[in-house]
């Protein structure tokens, strides 16, 4: 049916989206950049006076390795579980191609994320841990990771039309992977049996990742780079495939 | 060539409109719900060919809207088929891509990607549907701060500029100010005029009996009669008139 510009849509749907957020906020990206800062003054504050831990040093940049990943999961999943319904204007009355909505969510996300990454980055900098060739393997991870996002986002965005509590779901889930996920405990602390579980959840894969690129600065070891891609694109697959199947029946839902 | 064909349309929607929360489905499951359908449209039969202007007329209700729905696409038929050569533009609820934050440019640039423009053809015809708009300097503030009528003759220019093969009509007519009425109404005839085909919904009035060479009346969904637009509208406004 559509035949157009996929490029040209998806670059303006992207804009629209980041202008939107930015020009309601008077001080625009520095809200971006606080949070995840309040976040790590927060939990380094606990886990170095409340309940001191000798074993990880840098805490500071140990957590924010965690944060800025599991932040960007978590609003770009979020919003793109909603982003099918709350777009019912659009996909009653315009025929745009159904995957370009949600998809379109989560890259302007990454607006947000490019911002996040600039203060780790920086921070690594400021912590006296130099740039490294291994950086080189960042633009691979964030790579899969938003590959994963967008299939999983596809897949609840579909379902949340047909049954409007997915978005309570996803909103759960999300609380409690902050749990799940290594975001302020490191992987070793993990029992054996479960930490190789850890590595097929891309979000968790992601945060080791950049742990050992960022702060060890070493290569990411190839089992997990393999577990990280193996799942992402298994997810974004099976995304793409139930929200084809889904999508026919959107208008009656809708 | 025949650009619109539909055999055998049926379109039935659940009564609960179909917005879902688990509560519903679980009522389903238990048969709490009433699980009747109703029919939008009926076993609707008819094609519009190359060049036709065609207006659906009906009572509220009739089914005028989900026939367009389905001719542009976007909601397939419950049983029957639907055949469509070319790009429908619609007319319809003008404006629905807007968003209220972006400014005129900014709307009217998503718009064309919205209908599958590529970037060239989009800039090219900016200018066209400013000008076409008399917006001037405001295209530059966020839709806002618009009024509702300049709001329309954005929505209006950019609808009819975009160069549709089929341009689908709904209820627009009455656009802005006088002055600017009639300039719509010149442009709609221009594109017929030019040879594309037209698919008008709207309420019986002599712009729209100069407009259309035919006419569909549905009725609940089912389409009563199909011809040339006096006779049809006659029958129409003589139904309406004599109690029935």
């Amino acid at each position: 049916m559509w035949k157009g510009d996929y490029l040209f849509l998806l670059q303006n749907l992207v804009v629209k989206d980041f202008k939107i957020r930015y020009r309601n906020m008077s001080l625009g990206v520095f809200w971006s950049l606080l949070n995840p800062l309040v976040m790590m003054s927060a939990l380094t504050f606990v886990f170095t006076a409340v309940f001191p831990n000798n074993q990880i040093e840098n805490f500071p940049i140990f957590v924010l390795c965690g944060l800025v990943p599991f932040n960007f999961f978590t609003v770009a999943w979020q919003n793109g579980t909603i982003s099918v319904a709350n777009n019912a204007g659009l996909i009653k009355r315009v025929p745009v191609p159904r995957e370009i909505v949600p998809i379109a969510t989560v890259l302007s996300t990454c607006v947000h994320l490019a911002i996040q990454i600039g203060l780790l980055l920086s921070m690594v900098i400021v912590f006296g841990r130099g740039v490294n060739w291994n950086w080189l393997w960042l633009p691979v991870v964030w790579g899969l990771e938003i590959l994963f996002v967008c299939g999983i986002t596809l897949m609840t965005s579909a379902l949340d039309v047909y049954v409007r509590d997915v978005r309570y779901v996803v909103e759960s889930a999300c609380t409690l992977l902050f749990w799940m996920v290594p975001v302020f405990y490191a992987i070793h602390s993990v029992p054996q049996s479960y930490a190789n579980l850890y590595q097929f959840n891309p979000l968790a894969a992601l945060i080791l990742a950049l742990r050992t690129i960022l702060i060890d600065g070493d290569s990411p070891s190839s089992t997990l780079l393999l577990k990280l891609a193996f799942s992402s694109t298994l997810v974004f697959a099976v995304g793409l495939y139930v929200f084809h199947r889904l999508k026919r029946q959107f208008f009656d839902y809708l | 060539m025949k650009v619109i064909q539909l055999q055998n349309v049926t379109k039935t929607f659940h009564r609960s409109g179909g917005q879902k929360l688990l509560r519903h489905y679980l009522e389903d499951i238990l048969g709490k719900t009433d699980p009747e359908r109703f029919f939008a449209l009926k076993d609707v039969s008819f094609s519009v060919r190359e060049g036709e202007s065609v207006a659906v007329i009906g009572a509220n209700g009739a089914g005028k809207s989900t026939l367009l729905s389905l001719v542009t696409g976007l909601a397939p038929p419950s049983t029957g088929t639907v055949t469509v050569n070319g790009r429908a533009a619609a007319l319809l609820d003008l404006g629905s891509g807007f968003h209220p934050d972006l400014t005129g440019r900014e709307n009217i640039l998503l718009n064309a990607s919205l209908l599958g423009f590529s970037r060239s053809r989009a800039h090219a015809l900016y200018d066209k549907i400013v000008e076409f708009s008399e917006l001037d300097d405001f295209i530059k503030e966020p839709l806002r701060t618009y009024s509702n009528g300049m709001m329309l003759r954005l929505a209006f220019s950019v609808a009819v500029n975009l160069e549709p093969q089929i341009l689908i009509i709904d209820e627009v007519l009455a656009v802005g100010d006088q002055k600017f009425q009639a300039k719509c109404t010149e442009k709609i005839f221009e594109i017929r005029n030019e040879g594309r085909t037209i698919l008008c919904v709207s309420h019986v009035s002599p712009t729209l009996r100069e407009l259309c060479d035919r006419a569909l009346w549905l009725d609940h969904g089912q389409l009563i009669m199909d011809g040339p637009i006096g006779e049809v509208s006659a029958a129409y406004e003589g139904r309406l008139t004599s109690p029935a």
